[in-house]
């Protein structure tokens, strides 16, 4: 229970349905802060106390799980070894896979539990996971890394409803929190600014940027600070020979080089990507299987062909996709089911 | 499913006779402070409730100061000590590293904001401060001593201090001692008079009074700076209009729990060991913690190896079965205990480390029902492991 409006709502429908439930709020950072800064955030004293009065109201036990080593280890270090790396990871679902449904979930089923319900937006059925109807607030992506046995013990009891419908019913049920803002931003960067987080980790570290012709246009404090498919921020001094807008193409970490060039240089149809789950229907696709696939969150979604071969998966786009970063998951569906994730490795 | 309330450190259920001290005065009108007929019978109250309290602790009434509370009585008695006997140059505080964070905290906040210097006094293996401890540290400089304060009883561990012998030394450096005996009133024998002490902490509802009020005893002469300032209420010590239904309360119920004293401590210490004799039967390899002779008769203190104290209480809770991991929080988040680590504990036994204390509602239908299911809560907090 975060503090939020749908775990909140969660808890109190399994409560009702007959569960014996347990409210469990993720300490995630050892120096809680001790103000709401706006919205964002998932770790202040304040959005605990927000859970605790949800799980009185609601009538369960209610008790604080100190996750902050693990979420360091497995999210936040992640994180910024991945930008290092020159990737574009996602936290969130990191979060998902390592602590929500690893270290929550071992722990609770040592203690008796069977399962970890959370708030998500998105269906579970019989083990396959599938979208919430509520295309807006949809949260499968993020959970699409889950394995078959990770997703076995998990109840997502928000998984028929909107955010309205979610929202209404907290009012309903007189948690206070129903008209709480939603979170967006990356929870352990309260302010927002990922260039600077990153910059107070990895130093900074001068480089150049080229354009697709290797000419220097300009130069960067750090290549981390940058995500494929970005277009500002750049800081370059001279226009392009065309005057339209140039993107980030390529981060290299090893040569420290940041390329750019045109939206129409970004378009790649064709993506590798590693470390597949396959947690659907289907099983794993040795032939080449129409789907669709997501390649960031609340991004959108393309016709595709996906076979695995040498432990890869390779997707074929029916169109071309921009802005697709290595270090995101490629999740695959068929309608509205998910078949099965993997880590974007490159794409061209 | 009955509960089984292990948990009377924390609160103990309010005495009958309290609650029908205290509620007989709820519709009455009257400020103690008045002049009016109904300020006097007011005052009336107030002033028999002081009576009372001194009588049962040995002390005059006028060495009784109503406060809101043990942490304000802590706070009183250590700021105000320290803002007193700074005008004369002392600026040393030597405070046991085994306090309640309600005696520690101000004497760091003092270290940090008004330029006193805090020394922790080290405990042995069971909490205990020795007397030749606090004689070594102010021996090191007597003249820049500003207070010593050393709780009477651990409200973790249940070790008794020897607070007679610590303030002995202290008196003959002409040292001001405070003891937090918030734990030790009703459970053990406590005399202010002659005791050498000069500010004593108690609280009403850890001896079945009503929250929210408390005392400090404080020696004649002995006269801290007020945290409070205003209506001049209290010696001018602590400002603020007297609770007096919540004063007659606490006083009926000090009068009663230290009447019955002698009695409770034999039916408690006899139903504590029995506590402690079945979690040991029942898990073989726990460490009982505190001192094995000198500790409160109603507290039974553990270490449960390879167990996080947070999982066990709450499976234990989610069995009916409710008492405390000891630790303070800061955002919910279990900090290992400052105590355990202060007796040498490393922080995994720290941990792991569980409460359970007794007081005058307890049965042994409530320790049979710890006994029943501790084993397997121990083995399944052991699963989860420590994470």
């Amino acid at each position: 229970m975060s503090g939020g409006v749908d775990s909140a709502v969660a808890a109190a429908r399994i409560a009702e349905a007959g569960h014996d439930v347990t409210g469990v709020h993720l300490a995630l950072s050892a120096n809680p802060q001790s103000y709401r800064t706006g919205a964002r955030g998932c770790c202040t004293v304040e959005d605990s106390r927000d859970a605790r009065r949800a799980a009185d109201v609601i009538g369960i036990p209610f008790y604080v799980w100190d996750m902050a080593e693990r979420f360091h280890r497995d999210v936040v270090e992640d994180f910024v070894s991945e930008y290092a790396a020159g990737r574009t990871p996602n936290p969130c679902l990191r979060c998902n896979e390592k602590i929500k449904f690893e270290a929550v979930l071992d722990r609770a089923l040592a203690l008796g539990f069977d399962a970890v319900a959370t708030g998500h937006h998105a269906r579970v059925t019989d083990g396959v996971l599938s979208r919430s109807p509520d295309a807006g607030k949809d949260q499968s992506y993020v959970l699409g890394v889950l394995t078959r046995e990770q997703l076995g013990h998990a109840i997502f009891p928000l998984g028929d409803s909107t955010k309205a419908q979610v929202r209404e019913e907290a009012a309903r049920r007189g948690l206070m929190v129903a008209d709480k803002p939603d979170s967006h931003d990356i929870c352990f960067i309260a302010d927002g600014d990922t260039r600077g987080f990153l910059a107070d980790r990895l130093g900074t570290a001068p480089g150049p940027i080229v354009d697709e012709s290797g000419e220097v246009v300009g130069g960067h404090e750090g290549a981390y600070g940058f995500t494929v498919g970005q277009r500002k921020g750049l800081r370059i001094d001279r226009p392009a020979p065309d005057g339209r807008p140039r993107y980030v193409l390529s981060i290299e970490p090893v040569s420290n080089t940041v390329t750019i060039g045109p939206r129409s240089s970004l378009a790649v149809s064709e993506i590798v990507a590693e470390r597949p789950v396959w947690n659907g229907p289907t099983g794993e696709p040795r032939e080449p299987l129409a789907c669709t696939v997501q390649l960031r969150a609340h991004g959108e979604v393309y016709g595709c062909r996906a076979r695995l071969s040498g432990g890869e998966v390779h997707i074929t786009l029916d169109a071309p996709a921009t802005g697709v970063a290595a270090g995101q998951a490629a999740v695959l569906y068929l309608g509205d089911t998910v078949i099965g994730s993997a880590t974007i490795a490159s794409a061209s | 499913m009955k509960s089984a309330y292990l948990d009377h450190a924390a609160t103990t259920p309010m005495l009958p006779e309290a609650i029908e001290a205290m509620t007989a005065q709820l519709g009455q009108v009257g400020n103690a402070s008045s002049l009016h007929a109904a300020g006097r019978r007011t005052r009336q109250v107030v002033e028999e409730s002081r009576e009372t309290i001194a009588a049962a602790l040995g002390a005059r009434p006028s060495e009784v100061v109503f406060t809101a509370g043990g942490t304000e009585a802590d706070n009183l008695a250590i700021k105000g000590l320290y803002w007193a006997r700074r005008a004369g140059g002392a600026d040393r505080i030597l405070i046991s590293a085994v306090e309640h964070h309600a005696a520690l905290d101000p004497a760091h906040w003092l270290g940090d904001h008004q330029g006193a210097t805090v020394e922790l006094l080290d405990v042995d293996e069971f909490g205990r401060v020795h007397p030749q401890t606090l004689r070594e540290a102010i021996e090191r400089d007597p003249g820049s001593v500003a207070l010593a304060s050393v709780m009477w009883a651990n409200n973790e561990v249940g070790t008794v201090q020897p607070v007679h012998a610590l303030a002995e030394v202290a008196r003959e450096y002409g040292v001001p001692f405070h003891t937090d005996a918030v734990q030790a009133v009703g459970q053990i024998p406590v005399v202010f008079a002659d005791s050498g002490i000069d500010a004593l902490t108690l609280s009403g509802h850890k001896v079945g009074g009503p929250m929210g009020v408390g005392a400090l005893l404080l020696a004649r002469g002995v006269d801290p700076v007020p945290v409070l300032h205003g209506g001049g209420q209290e010696r001018d010590v602590r400002s603020g209009t007297l609770d007096a239904p919540a004063i007659a309360g606490f006083a009926t119920a000090v009068r009663t729990a230290v009447a019955r004293q002698a009695e409770t401590s034999t039916r408690l210490a006899a139903l504590r060991d029995d506590l402690i004799r079945r979690v040991r039967e029942a898990v073989p390899d726990v460490i009982l913690n505190g001192d094995p002779v000198n500790r409160l008769p109603g507290n039974a203190h553990f270490s449960f190896p390879g167990c996080e104290g947070d999982a066990l209480l709450m499976l234990l809770d989610a069995k009916g079965v409710e008492c405390s991991t000891g630790s303070a929080c800061s955002a919910g988040v279990a900090q290992p205990s400052h105590v355990l680590l202060a007796m040498g504990a490393d922080g995994f036994r720290a941990r792991g480390s569980l409460r359970f204390s007794l007081g005058h509602t307890s049965t042994e239908a409530e320790v049979d029902r710890l006994a029943e299911i501790i084993g397997l809560a121990v083995e399944r907090a052991r699963r989860a492991g420590l994470s």
